[in-house]
């Protein structure tokens, strides 16, 4: 019944390896999403997670439906998710941002009832989901499914390897991406939108046309995170795109700092290190009885560590409110 | 101001009579309403405003002339009536629409884009800039030239209004007569042909309120019409060529600053006219 006896060591490599994995990878690319839409054009979207799944059912419907090549399969999730994007764009960007921000969070929810729907059962193969599309981009691996890659103690699988570099590579794509655009006149427009829309109205900027832009790119880099997590897990499942995981992205985003190239990235590391961490710990301090089983058991970690995340969530924004990575002296002109 | 003791003002000629016409009118208002429920917050039927001279929109609390201003510059969409800017039909367009054909205005409370720097909020004035469309602005190549003249630009203007030495810093740290300063330079960033100033010295100290008026004087100089919204008749009768007198939604009264005072309906409008009570609560509206 001591510390001592517990395996940090083993507790550490899980929480390292988890950080860098293929969910870290995602959740970091869908907060890169919701980056665009509110740490730079001030948008509210609530459903994220709808671009998710609209990028992945994209992708995994143009192999199993149309026989697509992975590469058009790709292009058409991304249609699917700025399809999305139109839809809730077009009629909600005219009016105040709270419209834009109560019609993502139902819309996100409509497109999991949809496609776990029996009526679509023949098309998205209802709460099943879809399995048949992998086939295509495990061609596409460079790497060699039956050995292990990785370095030391860090080693995964090859196919699980193609989706983690694949998952941090479209990642790095998307930052070069959003630095460039953010520091062009481009960029310049969107933020004084995000500061006051009349403003840049009277100036001749078409805030709406901007708007609508930066839903739909922010949307898409949604979807790709879709299509990581599809090839990743080699599967789609309806239920795995609930609201939840859109407010998990925004911990990941809220963790990092809104509105900083760089807070999606190691806001969503920090979330999964919490989020293994504490899991290995609670469940090495029960097995060791310093936490009694009258008061917690193993099967209640799971949901205890998001507690805990959201306990240091809170701490984070009573310390340092502007999160990791933001700026406090821009957090501070709101108050003026 | 022009010289109109020796004939030498535009409107020398024009009869001071509401909604007269003009020599060279710039815009042409006409039969312009607004109603807010049963409330007609606005119901101008005729209005010409002079090209390359500062026009002064006055009247008492509740005269529309806010949304009046708001109706010309398509940030609120009128019942029915037309404006013509520069000879041309801008009624089908909407707010950033008619700023690209040249009517810029500012807003009663200072709309500084408090996160951004105070040279960014100027470069955000400058129109058809290559690299705020998308796909170009990934290319730096394709604009920077054009940035560089836009923040040379900038610079100058910062340095006539006096801002050069805040360029770097958030606009959101300026004072608030330093925004006020800031939005009309940046407002200028756009070479309108019009800047609409709404109550451009409102709470803003005495010393940077003759620094922003000379500003605003020197404006017809480069051949931009200013029409503005003031309360304070100090500043209407130092600055403006023309003055326009909106009650209730209408122009009641029009000309030159020094007599607009002593015409019988201005007095009635801001001092009720003998029968007050009923006919002063009826019809006015909160800008």
């Amino acid at each position: 019944m001591t510390l001592a006896a517990i395996d940090w060591g083993f507790i550490l490599i899980q929480t390292v390896e988890t950080s860098l994995g293929l969910e870290a990878a995602v959740y970091a690319l869908a907060a890169v999403g919701i980056n665009i839409h509110f740490g730079y054009a001030g948008l509210l979207n609530f459903g994220q997670v709808g671009f998710v799944a609209m990028g992945a059912y994209g992708m995994g419907l143009s192999v199993t439906l149309w026989n697509l090549n992975p590469w058009l399969a790709v292009l058409v999730g991304m249609g699917f998710a700025t399809l999305f994007a139109l839809i809730l764009g077009v009629p909600t960007l005219r009016l105040r941002g709270d419209y834009l921000a109560i019609v993502t969070i139902a819309a996100a929810e409509i497109i999991r009832l949809l496609a776990r729907s029996t009526t679509l059962g023949d098309i998205t193969r209802g709460a099943e989901g879809l399995h048949a599309f992998i086939g295509p981009f495990r061609e596409l691996n460079p790497f060699d499914p039956s050995t292990e890659y990785g370095i030391g103690p860090f080693m995964v699988g090859g196919n699980q390897f193609f989706a983690i570099v694949l998952g941090w590579g479209v990642t790095a794509v998307a930052l070069v991406v959003i630095w460039q655009l953010m520091r062009s006149p481009w960029g310049r427009v969107v933020k004084a939108i995000r500061e006051d829309e009349d403003a840049a109205r009277a100036l001749g900027k078409n805030a709406y046309w901007y708007k609508l832009q930066a839903l739909i790119l922010g949307g898409v880099i949604g979807g790709m995170a879709g299509m990581v997590q599809a090839i990743g897990k080699a599967t789609i499942q309806p239920d795995s795109f609930v609201p939840a995981y859109t407010f998990f992205f925004w911990t990941v985003l809220i963790l990092g700092g809104v509105g900083r190239i760089w807070s999606p990235v190691v806001g969503s590391i920090i979330f999964w290190a919490m989020l293994t961490f504490f899991q290995g710990t609670l469940i090495a301090l029960v097995n060791e009885g310093l936490i009694p089983t009258s008061f917690m058991d193993p099967t209640q970690v799971n949901q205890i560590r998001f507690m805990l995340v959201g306990v240091g969530l809170a701490l984070l924004m009573v310390f340092r409110p502007q999160g990791i990575f933001g700026s406090r002296e821009e957090m501070m002109l709101d108050v003026r | 101001m022009s010289d109109r003791s020796n004939g030498g003002h535009p409107l020398a000629r024009v009869e001071h009579l509401p909604g007269v016409a003009k020599p060279d009118p710039i815009l042409v208002i006409e039969n312009m309403r607004r109603a807010f429920g049963g409330l007609v917050a606005v119901d101008v039927e005729r209005l010409e405003i002079q090209r390359g001279i500062i026009t002064a929109l006055i009247g008492p609390n509740g005269a529309g002339k806010t949304t009046f201003f708001n109706l010309l510059t398509g940030f609120d969409r009128p019942d029915s009536g037309s404006v013509v800017f520069n000879g041309k039909d801008v009624e089908r367009l909407r707010s950033h629409g008619r700023a690209r054909q040249g009517m810029v205005r500012t807003f009663q409370l200072t709309k500084a884009l408090t996160k951004l720097s105070v040279l960014e909020n100027m470069k955000l004035g400058a129109k058809g800039q290559t690299g705020e469309h998308f796909l170009q602005s990934l290319f730096p190549f394709l604009w920077k030239s054009q940035e560089n003249a836009i923040e040379e630009r900038a610079h100058e203007l910062l340095e006539r209004f006096r801002l050069a030495h805040m360029a770097e810093e958030y606009s959101g740290t300026l004072s608030g007569g330093q925004r006020k300063l800031l939005e009309m330079a940046r407002a200028l960033m756009a070479s309108p042909a019009v800047v609409m100033l709404d109550e451009p010295v409102a709470g803003v100290n005495p010393a940077l309120t003759q620094s922003l008026l000379e500003h605003v004087k020197q404006l017809p100089n480069e051949r931009v019409t200013v029409i503005f919204v003031e309360h304070d008749m100090d500043v209407v009768w130092d600055i403006s060529d023309w003055v326009v007198v909106m009650a209730e939604g209408a122009v009641i009264a029009e000309g030159y600053p020094e007599s607009i005072g002593k015409n019988q309906a201005v007095i009635d409008a801001y001092l009720g006219s003998g029968q007050e009570g009923e006919e002063r609560e009826s019809g006015s509206t909160d800008e």
